[in-house]
């Protein structure tokens, strides 16, 4: 079995095939120690992990602190509002002061692209990229992989349909990223001033009519829609988002009949999708949760746990 | 006196390229001939044997920042000049953008009496087209002009106001002052921090689209036909602006234009790794655009290269790449830079000595920009074959704020001559 050496998780883009499907298997063999009664292994024991998240989040914070905690690191979780940024401190600063505690492995978020790149360029530790600006979000990518692949057995070869705003979501990126690494064919959909340019040499197919894009899909993803993007005039309204490409029933019966709907969460229910359809037997959109901690346990693993 | 021996002088006017040598006394060329006609040297103070050198006029940036009044941790108007004669410049022009912005005759004046006590080569200061760079109101052309300000600009940002922009050309034409403009649409550059196409989409920053530049482009070419009063388009950045002012020119609108060296040797995938010394404004383009803009400069369409000179210290640098402030420093980066273009075979080097000389001079209606007897003895001499990697210590800006750290240039100023008197020499070896 090859190895998984890398510092950093940044991107999907770093990521060679067996990279991928070296967490993956990981992801797979710890998976069971969510559902133990005593959840906990002393793998990662002394190891510290920080979480640094300048952005609210719930789910993929308490997603990366289960997985750490199962495995026994101690956590230490900072916000941008209990943070020294409130009091004008530089993120290099912030940074390096972190750096003087020695932790091993420091999880990001950050409303700026690139932000995880100069922290990792700038730390020893370990730098985990839980979403940079409309970058990327890698975890969830992975944790989307996995999900699929619990679902359909094999990636390579499946119909993708990611439907919402395609140029403003991290998720989308790192999700076309590493699914046409893994020989999906995708094809993105949503309103034309969602689509960002040159979307094409990503390797996917742009469909702006939605109900086309769901045609025949094996899988179908969508996008949570945020409501302060309606000032920069990409969509009129929300109730006009909803009409046009929010996911429907009636999408449900183009796709593929054993299709899955998928959602990086938070949902707003009934924009980009339907209550009918996110609660359907189709959807695996709290598998996506459950799986997110086993990809996290396997990725924590892969960068400080393993012997180096 | 001062002798030039044995170098290869370039008159981007009447464009030769000779072995000549040159003779200073005092401020001024006195005597140009040809070589080995001087057989005693004794009696000059100095002989500087230029052989295998390039000897050109001194050259002319017409688009620096020097900071000062304001931000003078980042540059003064001693370290911005230090680097201009390093870089080979003797004239420079800065632009207005400082704390208090240069819209008075007090800030004009106060720029050329500080560059009189501290500078190594001449100062023109750019005064703001409106109050403040707001866009509301004219600043005091006449004054500004008696001052000392050679031009005017709002340069950082477009004047919005299409009237106002109409009414400084036309008062800028009556006072004898070049308008220069920047331009960019702000409601559609908006948000954005690098160029818009596939390495924005695939590195996720948002885009700035090409048609920000060339909206302000295409006004500024209508508001020159409307007045017949001549505009210079700032650092050129797209093709599609190219397109504009070939279209202008050919229909005889008096447009001028410039570029930097970054435009025409960086495209946007120097980003890819959130390069925050590569975030300038307007963006580093495509590789298309920078096709073009070589062949702009080629063709005569771009008339000047000025290096946008632009410091900033790491507390504006080192930092998230959409905070990050735009610009790079670029005085001592432009000689190699262009060179690389004739080196290429996309220009001459007259060609490439006059876009940096005689034609920002006669733009700004300052120097002679050539080498003539009894002129004024501003003279640059370049090592062209020269090969080095650029380091930090051979930077004289305060400001380390440049991509082509580390890069290998090729390309070296030797000496910078300022009104007779050698203000700058570099023996750096291998």
């Amino acid at each position: 079995m090859s190895t998984f050496e890398h510092k950093d998780l940044l991107s999907i883009k770093q990521l060679s095939i067996s990279d991928i499907q070296i967490i993956l298997e990981v992801a797979n063999s710890l998976k069971e120690l969510i559902h133990r009664d005593i959840k906990k292994v002393p793998t990662l024991r002394g190891k510290n992990v920080t979480l640094f998240f300048y952005e609210p989040s719930t789910r993929t914070r308490t997603s990366f602190e289960i997985a750490a905690k199962i495995l026994s690191a101690d956590t230490v979780s900072i916000s941008a509002s209990a943070s020294s940024m409130q009091k004008g401190e530089t993120l290099l600063d912030t940074v390096k002061t972190l750096q003087a505690m020695n932790p091993d492995l420091l999880v990001i978020r950050h409303s700026s692209s690139g932000a995880p790149h100069f922290i990792a360029k700038n730390i020893k530790a370990s730098v985990v990229n839980a979403g940079d600006g409309i970058n990327e979000h890698p975890t969830q990518a992975l944790l989307d992989l996995f999900t699929i692949k619990e679902k359909k057995g094999d990636i390579k070869g499946l119909n993708v349909a990611i439907i919402g705003d395609i140029a403003h979501s991290r998720v989308a990126r790192s999700d076309i990223l590493a699914l046409k690494k893994m020989g999906a064919d995708v094809t993105v959909s949503g309103p034309p001033t969602m689509m960002p340019p040159d979307i094409e040499s990503l390797g996917v197919n742009v469909c702006y009519d939605p109900y086309e894009a769901v045609r025949n899909k094996d899988v179908v993803i969508g996008l949570r829609i945020q409501l302060e993007r309606q000032r920069t005039f990409l969509f009129p309204s929300l109730r006009e988002y909803a009409n046009f490409f929010g996911i429907n029933r009636k999408m449900l019966e183009l796709t593929k009949p054993d299709a899955i709907i998928m959602h990086p969460g938070p949902m707003n229910r009934g924009v980009e999708i339907m209550s009918d359809v996110a609660d359907s037997n189709r959807s695996v959109i709290l598998d996506q949760v459950t799986n997110g901690v086993a990809v996290r346990m396997a990725i924590l693993y892969l960068l400080i746990g393993s012997q180096k | 006196m001062i002798l030039i021996k044995g170098g290869t002088v370039v008159d981007p006017l009447k464009d030769t390229v000779k072995r000549l040598d040159i003779v200073i006394d005092g401020e001024r060329i006195k005597k140009i001939l040809p070589p080995d006609k001087i057989s005693d040297t004794s009696h000059f103070e100095k002989v500087i044997d230029a052989t295998n050198m390039i000897v050109t006029p001194g050259l002319v940036d017409m688009h620096v920042h020097l900071r000062e009044p304001g931000h003078e941790y980042k540059e003064d108007i001693r370290s911005g000049t230090l680097a201009a004669v390093a870089g080979g410049f003797t004239d420079i022009a800065c632009m207005p953008n400082t704390d208090p912005v240069n819209d008075s005759s007090s800030v004009t004046k106060f720029i050329l009496s500080r560059a009189g006590e501290d500078g190594f080569c001449h100062v023109h200061p750019i005064a703001a087209i409106s109050i403040n760079q707001e866009g509301k109101r004219l600043t005091e052309f006449g004054d500004l002009k008696r001052a000392g300000a050679v031009g005017v600009s709002d340069d950082g940002k477009s004047v919005l106001n299409s009237n106002l922009m109409r009414r400084a050309l036309e008062y800028a034409r009556y006072h004898g002052l070049t308008v220069i403009s920047h331009c960019e649409d702000p409601t559609l550059s908006e948000g954005g921090v690098m160029h818009e196409g596939y390495v924005s989409t695939q590195i996720g920053l948002p885009g700035i689209p090409s048609e920000a530049e060339e909206i302000m482009v295409a006004r500024d070419i209508l508001l020159a036909k409307l007045t017949r009063c001549p505009v210079h388009i700032a650092h050129v950045s797209t093709a599609g602006s190219v397109k504009l002012i070939k279209m202008a020119k050919e229909e005889g609108i008096p447009v001028t234009a410039e570029t930097a060296p970054h435009y025409f040797s960086l495209d946007h995938t120097a980003l890819i790794e959130y390069d925050t010394n590569a975030k300038v404004n307007p963006p580093l383009r495509s590789e298309k655009d920078v096709e073009a803009i070589k062949r702009a400069l080629r063709d005569d369409i771009i008339d000047v290269i000025a290096t946008d000179h632009a410091p900033h210290s790491p507390l504006e640098k080192e930092v998230e790449f959409d905070k990050a402030e735009s610009g790079m420093i670029g005085l001592q980066t432009a000689v190699p830079l262009t060179l690389n273009l004739v080196r290429e075979g996309f220009l001459e080097i007259t060609q490439a000595i006059r876009k940096l000389s005689y034609g920002p001079a006669r733009i700004l209606g300052i120097s002679e920009g050539r080498i003539v007897e009894g002129g004024k003895a501003n003279i640059t001499i370049i090592d062209p074959n020269f090969s080095y990697i650029l380091t930090e210590d051979m930077i004289f800006s305060k400001s380390k704020n440049t991509p082509f750290l580390g890069k290998e240039l090729k390309g070296i100023v030797r000496f910078t001559i300022v009104d007779g008197k050698i203000r700058f020499s570099s023996d750096i070896k291998p």
